[in-house]
This record gives C-alpha cells, structure tokens and sequence, in this order.
C-alpha cells in the first residue's frame, strides 16, 4: 500500500508526486492519461449525440460527399480529397512528434528542437486548413430554399446538383435593400440579403424546363436524395419562404439545420484542441531551446505534451469517419 | 526514467506510419468509390461499407494509441485502466444513444409528409 501513504518531504518535487510512482508511471504522465480519458468521453458525448441525431433524421441526412467538395485553389467537384489530406497532415505530425520523443530518450536537444518545430507547422496547417473548410461551409456554393414546412430544396439539372445563379439570370430585381442600424430603427438588425428574391426564383425555375428540384428525403434503396418531377417541384417551390446561402447556426443550405450545428460545434472543439496544442507545442518548444529539460536531465515534458498531440490526432480519426465517410 | 532501455524505435515509427497512410488512404477510396455492393448493402443496422470504415478507424485508434502513445510500453494494469475505462464507457454511450436514436425516428419519421 505505498502508493497510498504520503511521502514525507521538504524537497521541492513534491507537487509532482515525489518519488511515489503507481504503476511505473511518473506523475504527471499518469494525470495526462487520466486527462486523456475523461477528454475522450466528452468527444464520444458528442460524437454519440451526433450519431443520435443522425439516425432520428436518417431519412433526410445531408450526404457528406455532396456537402465536402472543395480543394483550395482548384474548382470542380472533389469530395474527400482535401480532408483526406488534413488527416495525413495530422497523422505526419504525429510521426514528427513521436521522433521528438525519440530523439529526447537520446537527449539529443538539436534533433527534439527541429522535429517539434515540424509539429508546430503540420499543426498549422491543420488549423488553417480547418478555418478554410469552416469559411466555405458558411459561405456555401449552391444555395436552397426553404420551404414554410422548414425543409430545404436544392436545384439540379440532369441529376447534377447546380447553384442558383446558374439558372437565375441578372441582379436582384426587387430592390431590397439591406437594413442596417444607421438607416432604419438602430434597434433592429437583419442578416445578409439573398442574392435573389423568392419571386425571381420561382419566375427562372417556371421559364426553364431542365431545371428540377431535390428534396432532402433519401431513398433508402439507392441512397439517393429524391428529385422531384417539374409539376410537384412546383408545387413544392410555391411554399418557399426564405433563400439560403451557405451555412449558419441557424439555416443550413444543404439540409438539416442541425447537421450545420454538429458541423461547427464538433469540428471547432476538435480544431480547439489543436489550437491550444500548438501553443503547448510552442512553450514546450522554447524550453528545449534554452535548454530547461537538458538542465533538468530528462525530455519527459515532451513526451507528456506528445501524449496530447497524438490524443488531438487520435480524435480527427474518428471526427473524419464519422463527418466525412460513414 | 523507466527500467526498459531507450533504444530508438524510427524504423518502427516510420512503418506505422505507411500503415495509417495506407489505411487513410484505403478509406478515402472506398469513401469516394462508394461500391454499390458494400453501400447498399445491410448488416446489423448500417451499411458493410460503413462498418469497414469503422474497423479501419479503430486500426489506426490501435496504432496510434499503442505505438505513438507508447500504450505497449506501460504496465499492464495502468494500461488497462485505462482502456478499458474507456472502451467500456463510450461502448455503453453509443450502444444506448444509437438505439434512442432509431426509437426517435421510428416515432417521429411517420409525422413527417415528403
């Protein structure tokens, strides 16, 4: 039961449990893998309430690989690629940390300074990557309607899902001007103006046979959104209340609104943590520098700190298959 | 520090690391082949697609936590304290919430006209 009895000690190391290792492992590791689970049960919490919620609306969940398709700098339709490589990103900074590690057993502090260095810049990567994909979600790149029953419709012409200004011709017609605090009551506040008015929609949507309208119902047999004939797509068109573009708290142009709040809330939590690893990163990073863990005799901090980052990555794996694949 | 001796393990990191990469890479193929075989296909609630998918994930959970976070290196029960905690609790999480989740849509999914 030496585990259990406090250890007598005026030396300063007692904040760190002295001498007393349970299990083999020095304090502060132990405390990084306790700290690990209980943060690993908060992503399953939320993970799991994703999974909840996905299987509620399992009939109309918006499909990943319709909503994911942008790569920076490239147009066209791309599903996967661009997350597929923030994984590797992720993994490969992984693989610099553990070699910091490694070369820490070694107490070889150039090697350990140069491959956290790497780890920092993989981790910014990753964030900026991350912030790109948050800017396109919100900024959207077809946009909907929404219906007064509160179900989006989409547009597409020959099965291929297309943006409103690609059959809506000219600027907006009804003059609509944004309210802003300056011109009208300064209590009063109202989101961006859509592009187009309801009514100008409905008008294109009336003058060209080839568009057609995709509700969000899936047909469990194809695993296909439904696309609806150009009668009922009328008929359906007629109940619009509101234009969406892009992607908010609130509306979510490619389905289920709360697809959009698991999107953000997840997803930012994740890109959290790897914010605040960077900035762990960058301390421990320094103390290399100067030299605090060769004075100190032992690399071990990195390996705590390594400990998060791979805890970080081991996350995006399962944020990955269960947003992006499943 | 530890009993065990420090020697280096690069090879070793680097061959797990081909092993996540190609798995990742497995993964983004099937995501965006989508074989009608596996997609439309039906197995204890979701699609075999879906649970190659998460076999594939708990692989690299398995590499990442037992090679990169040294979990092999520990003592076994500070390991399985660990593991096990976790595994437990997350199983029990998801097992209950995903059959909530089916009850709510075969309560709510009727009320909804498409």
């Amino acid at each position: 039961m030496e585990a259990n009895v406090a250890v007598h000690s005026e030396k300063k190391e007692t904040w760190n449990g002295g001498s007393v290792k349970p299990f083999g492992a020095s304090y502060g590791k132990m405390m990084m893998w306790f700290f690990i689970v209980s943060d690993a049960l908060t992503f399953s919490g939320f993970l799991a309430a994703y999974g909840l919620t996905r299987f509620k609306f399992i009939d109309s969940w918006p499909i990943a690989d319709e909503v994911f398709t942008h790569v920076p700098f490239i147009h066209g339709n791309y599903p996967m690629y661009y997350v597929a490589f923030m994984t590797f990103i992720l993994i490969f900074s992984s693989v610099t940390m553990v070699l910091a590690v490694d070369a820490g057993h070694q107490m070889k502090k150039k090697k350990v300074a140069w491959y956290m260095l790497a780890t920092i810049i993989g981790g910014l990567i990753f964030v900026g990557s991350q912030a790109w994909e948050w800017n396109t979600f919100i900024k959207g790149s077809y946009g909907a309607v929404k219906t007064t029953e509160g179900k989006i419709l989409q547009f597409v012409k020959d099965g291929h899902q297309i943006a409103i200004a690609d059959f809506v011709h000219g600027a907006r017609e009804d003059h609509r001007v944004q309210h802003t605090k300056e011109n009208g009551l300064w209590f009063e506040s109202e989101g961006t103006v859509a592009t187009y008015s309801i009514d100008q929609i409905v008008k294109a949507y009336n003058a060209d046979p080839s568009v057609q309208i995709r509700t969000e119902f899936i047909n469990l047999e194809t695993k296909k959104k439904t696309i609806l004939s150009r009668e009922a797509g009328a008929t359906e068109l007629a109940k619009t209340k509101l234009v969406v573009e892009g992607a908010n708290l609130e509306v979510n142009e490619y389905g289920n609104t709360i697809f959009a709040d698991f999107f953000f809330f997840i997803t930012g939590f994740h890109g959290f943590h790897v914010f605040s690893g960077i900035v762990i990163n960058i301390i421990i990073f320094f103390n290399v520098i100067v030299g605090t863990y060769e004075r100190r005799g032992h690399y071990e901090m990195v390996e705590k700190v390594g400990l998060y980052w791979h805890f970080v990555d081991l996350v995006w794996v399962f944020v990955f298959t269960f947003f992006y694949l499943v | 520090m530890a009993a065990h001796a420090h020697e280096s393990n690069v090879k070793r990191i680097w061959m797990v690391f081909g092993i996540l990469s190609l798995i990742t890479i497995v993964e983004v193929a099937f995501g965006i082949v989508k074989p009608d075989a596996l997609h439309l296909s039906n197995f204890l609630g979701t699609s075999w697609l879906n649970w190659i998918f998460i076999i594939l994930t708990l692989a690299k959970a398995y590499g990442i936590t037992w090679t990169f976070m040294h979990m092999e290196g520990e003592k076994k029960w500070f390991r399985r304290a660990v593991v096990w905690t976790a595994v437990f609790l997350i199983v029990y999480l998801v097992t209950l919430l995903l059959i909530e989740g089916d009850y709510l849509h075969e309560t709510l999914a009727p009320l909804v006209r498409w």
